[in-house]
């Protein structure tokens, strides 16, 4: 760790985090009932000073390595902050509560640039943002169904859209491809392919 | 007495300033904007998602098409979080190869910025002017990766080859005579390398131009002064980077203080504006082309003199050479398993940020260990520009709105991915 990495790990240990280092980044891993607390002290910690959301981001665990589910759910928001006055970086991923409907605070209280990240992180993944003042829909189309980016949506989507001649406008049908895949996905053991 | 009620005006998706599938929905009280509502999305092909069923070279030449204007700096992202994830290691040719074309581009992005700005508020000159600039930059990529735009050039583990020697040239037509074919192909006799130098040493000629036509002009001020005001502290807040938040006076550049590839060997300034508006940022983006500029030739001095390997020899990563690769079983066997079963990285996550045209462009790994990733989420600066825009429009006229569009540098290949 540089010099510099190592005085924000210590002091994010002073403000009570548990950070982890790896590959130069660190990472803060933040329990659901504390997400909102933790992230205001971030910004507002005189000696943190990150005032500025890069990313926030939804992930969703469900297939990770396989079957095996090592989290503690299945959503997760994973936030990337910035400090300038400190030019250090942090990464943040609190679980969602509640596999069927995540749930999580809002920050929009906290950094007003995450109010178009949580509309896609819901549009996406449909993880409720608890108080967020405007919660539509936003990469998707206008009356879309399902969450695409969740892993059991599948990439060819459930329907498709196109003229009918005979009814004179555009209908939608459930989706005629086969879903296909052309290189299959592996995840090789330890030491594969080392002498 | 009539009710005066506010009205809604639907701005774009097919409106030319709307920088592409734009649909504004402007709440208007007369001439003067009440609330701005853009619904972003029409351009959405879930990139995200099909590079999960995608190996990590498969999912490069997306990048591409996300900023279709500054394409080569999302690919160094790209690229740059793969190496990170899977510890790979760049030949210093490469390195300087890469922010070579990474300035290449922001001089691109910037012409286009500034020529479309100029565009969207009367000013046809100068658009005509940048785009004959950008017309030379683009035959730098066609000369090196074969495509004008989407040139799939930087791979993880360098770029995909070394600088051409030779730089193609135009050829004979009915319309041209000999003395014409001549002098258009002045410039293009020597190596990529040559053509470049040339025009480094031009170019600023010509940005000179572009300023003698916008930066003291009456009517261009009149436009863009005072418009799209963002404090310092807004800017921050609302998560803007790059020229956006440069604009603003803060003297925020990843280059400078993240240092990435050869940056911290190259000799240049960080541009700041002063009161955050349109025409601040116009200021802003016009020095940083010169700025570019410098860059540029540093690297070209650097290139000339120190040949070398562009791309990993790590053949995990990197395909061997064609001749390797047909008379060694083994670099046989390298290049199949590389482009069918596609490398293997590390099980992990990383995230690695350049300083785009735009600004802070980023990309975030997840993976398991699997030759695809297992969520990549793109980190693109427009999209938090786009956001703002209700707070920047509010209280304008609707033509100002269109300057403030124009001024937040959006791409909607990027916005809606």
């Amino acid at each position: 760790m540089t010099p510099k990495l190592q005085r924000l790990f210590d002091t994010l240990q002073q403000a009570g985090l548990a950070p982890a280092e790896r590959l130069g980044e660190i990472t803060v891993e933040v329990a659901p009932g504390a997400y909102l607390e933790t992230c205001r002290k971030l910004r507002d910690d005189a000696a943190l000073r990150f005032e500025q959301v890069i990313d926030l981001c939804g992930v969703d665990y469900s297939t990770y390595g396989g079957a095996r589910a090592p989290r503690g759910g299945r959503f997760a928001v994973v936030l990337h902050l910035l400090s300038i006055t400190n030019n250090w970086r942090l990464r943040v991923r609190c679980m969602a509560a509640g596999d069927e409907i995540p749930m999580l605070p809002t920050l929009v209280e906290v950094w007003p640039s995450v109010n178009w990240f949580e509309r896609e992180a819901f549009d996406l993944f449909g993880i409720v943002f608890e108080g967020h003042p405007d919660l539509r829909r936003i990469l998707t189309d206008y009356g879309f169904t399902g969450h695409p980016f969740r892993k059991d949506f599948p990439i060819s989507g459930h329907v498709e859209m196109r003229y009918d001649p005979e009814q004179r406008r555009v209908v939608y049908q459930p989706v005629t491809i086969e879903p296909r895949e052309v290189t299959p996905r592996v995840v090789r053991e330890p030491k594969y392919g080392e002498e | 007495m009539p009710e005066i009620r506010n009205y809604t005006v639907n701005f774009g998706p097919q409106h030319p300033a709307a920088h592409g599938v734009l649909r504004l929905v402007l709440e208007m009280d007369g001439e003067v904007v009440q609330r701005a509502d853009p619904h972003i999305g029409l351009l959405h092909r879930a990139t995200e998602k099909l590079a999960e069923s995608r190996t990590y070279l498969q999912s490069l030449p997306y990048m591409d098409r996300l900023d279709y204007i500054s394409m080569m700096c999302s690919e160094h992202a790209y690229c740059m979080a793969v190496e990170k994830l899977a510890g790979i290691e760049v030949p210093i040719r490469a390195q300087y190869i890469r922010v070579m074309f990474d300035e290449i581009t922001r001089i691109l992005n910037h012409l286009f910025g500034v020529a479309t700005l100029g565009l969207d508020l009367g000013a046809m000159t100068v658009f005509l002017y940048c785009f004959r600039e950008r017309e030379d930059l683009l035959d730098c990529y066609e000369a090196v990766s074969g495509a004008r735009m989407h040139a799939a050039y930087y791979r993880p583990g360098g770029v995909y080859r070394d600088l051409p020697e030779r730089m193609p040239q135009y050829e004979a037509q009915v319309s041209r005579n000999a003395k014409q074919l001549g002098e258009m192909n002045a410039n293009r006799q020597g190596s990529l390398l040559d053509f470049i130098e040339d025009f480094t040493q031009r170019f600023p000629k010509c940005v000179d131009e572009y300023e003698t036509l916008l930066t003291e002009n009456r009517i261009w001020k009149q436009r863009t002064v005072g418009i799209g005001v963002v404090s310092p502290e807004r800017a921050l807040a609302r998560g803007f980077t790059g020229p956006m938040l440069r604009g603003s006076g803060i003297a925020w550049d990843l280059r400078k203080k993240q240092p990435y590839e050869v940056y911290d060997k190259l000799d240049f300034d960080v541009v700041v504006g002063v009161n955050g508006d349109t025409y601040d940022r116009y200021l802003v983006r016009v020095e940083e082309m010169r700025q570019s500029n410098r860059i540029i030739k540093q690297c070209v001095d650097w290139l000339r003199k120190n040949p070398g390997p562009v791309i990993s020899d790590s053949h995990k990563v990197a395909p061997p050479s064609r001749e390797q690769m047909k008379s060694s079983m083994e670099e046989l066997i390298h290049h199949f398993k590389l482009f069918t079963e596609g490398m293997h990285v590390p099980e992990g996550e990383a995230y690695a940020g350049v300083e785009g045209p735009k600004g802070e462009f980023g990309v975030y790994f997840i993976s398991d260990g699997a030759n695809k990733p297992y969520r990549m989420k793109l980190r693109s600066p427009a999209f938090t520009h786009l956001s703002a825009i209700d707070e920047m429009a509010r209280g304008h006229m609707l033509a100002d709105a269109v300057a403030v569009i124009s001024t937040l540098d959006i791409v909607f290949g990027e916005i809606d991915r």
